[in-house]
């Protein structure tokens, strides 16, 4: 599973990316995390509000940072 | 966050909770002056008319005030806001063409949810979603021009009609600088890659598809986030706002910056300009500068020049504008708030 988080460098961003991380070590996923922050990049994927998520190219969440249950909801779904 | 986890899932519940949070920040405003006033002057038998207790009580008493203020206001405009997204304002300004478009982006500007870090991207995404450059300002600029939290607090402190007189004077900046620009070709002015930009992937509507739980949650997290963000600023703000209000004589700016002193709003705006703030963080400031005789419309144009021409905004700008485009926005946005405090020092009679 190939996890994108989205996002410029804001301070929710950097949230979005350390609750994926702990989401993804709880859930016991083998997932490679990237973060994203080149706005052309963010902007192919049809982002405008960040941080976004990307999960194997599609994008799951965007906006706000989800609850670590919403996320891992995200995360199992995503894993089937 | 252990609130969320006991509000209960029904949508009686969430009912509930909402006219049970909103009960409780009322009775708390109403009886914030009454603790103040007996626990300083009766239990700690201080003298009402000191100085030093005028501004120990200001202090605490504008603290809890503005601290209610804005987690009434804060979740509010964010749970009303959850109905309103990014994508759905795309979509409805997409070939919209100017004048009609720029009145259009600047009321959305204003009811749209929208972090100034999405600047950029949303910036590139309605540019490659057609809509007219001049018009996607409107919307830039209405944004944070007209603060939610400003508009609450206005209307709190000094009445609906300045709250409107603010909501109308922000709308009528943000049409009017999004038309001008779009009029001289800004398009020059922008980074190239912004057009070259392909809009891939599916759009999705960010908030579409909420529940009430959800849009509470959201209400309750951005209070906290907000709160946890500014707090500094705020106790500062109320600081320097008691200071002023307790030490400062009566009519003290009136003297050097009431409306005889035609530079007032202009130094109001360049002061206005490097500070960058939370609307909230000063309005305390606001207001104990108004009662020692600083004008509305030298106020107004303060406010608006801190939370509408701010550099880390700018700075983040630069990446998709080029100097020329950043610096027409500056000035036409700078003259709009100009023109503003000099027409409302002119009308309003204090």
């Amino acid at each position: 599973m190939i996890i994108k988080v989205l996002g410029p460098g804001c301070n929710n961003c950097k949230t979005l990316e350390r609750v994926t991380k702990e989401a993804v070590a709880e859930l016991g996923i083998s997932a490679i995390i990237e973060k994203v922050e080149d706005y052309g990049a963010i902007a192919g994927y049809g982002v405008m509000s960040t941080p976004a998520l990307v999960i194997d190219e599609v994008v799951v969440t965007s906006g706000r940072v989800p609850t670590p249950a919403h996320l891992r909801e995200l995360l199992t779904a995503a894993a089937k | 966050m252990s609130v969320l986890e006991k509000i209960p899932t029904s949508k009686r519940g969430h009912v509930t909770f909402l006219v049970a949070f909103a009960a409780a920040i009322v009775l708390a405003y109403r009886t914030n002056g009454w603790v103040w006033n007996h626990l300083l002057y009766n239990a700690f038998g201080m003298s009402p008319t000191s100085r030093l207790t005028e501004t120990i009580h200001f202090f605490f008493f504008d603290s809890v005030k503005i601290g209610l203020l804005l987690i009434g206001i804060i979740f509010t405009v964010t749970v009303l806001r959850s109905y309103m997204s990014v994508e759905r304002t795309r979509a409805l300004l997409g070939g919209k063409r100017q004048g009609v478009g720029n009145v259009m982006a600047a009321g959305l500007g204003v009811i749209t949810p929208f972090c100034s870090c999405s600047a950029v991207p949303a910036f590139i995404g309605f540019v490659a979603a057609g809509v007219p450059l001049g018009v996607t300002f409107s919307f830039l600029i209405a944004s944070p021009l007209v603060n939610e939290i400003a508009v609450g607090m206005l209307f709190t402190l000094f009445g609906w009609q300045i709250a409107a007189i603010y909501i109308g004077a922000g709308l009528l900046i943000a049409i009017i600088a999004g038309w001008i620009i779009g009029r001289v070709k800004a398009e020059r002015w922008v980074e190239p890659f912004v057009f070259e930009t392909k809009l891939g992937g599916q759009i999705i509507d960010t908030t579409g598809g909420l529940t009430l739980e959800q849009r509470i949650q959201m209400g309750l997290e951005e209070v906290g986030s907000i709160l946890k963000k500014i707090w500094p600023y705020l106790l500062v703000g109320i600081g320097l706002g008691a200071t002023i209000h307790g030490w400062a004589p009566a009519d003290f700016f009136l003297k050097y910056a009431g409306k005889g002193n035609i530079f007032g709003v202009l130094i109001a705006v360049l002061i206005g300009i490097p500070l960058y703030s939370n609307a909230a963080g000063i309005m305390p400031m606001i207001q104990a500068l108004h009662e020692k005789g600083l004008p509305m419309g030298t106020l107004l144009a303060f406010m608006m020049s801190v939370v509408a021409l701010s550099m880390p905004e700018m700075i983040l700008l630069r990446r998709v504008l080029k100097p020329q485009l950043l610096a027409v926005f500056v000035a036409v946005v700078g003259s709009g708030i100009l023109i503003v405090g000099y027409l409302f020092n002119a009308l309003i009679p204090n």
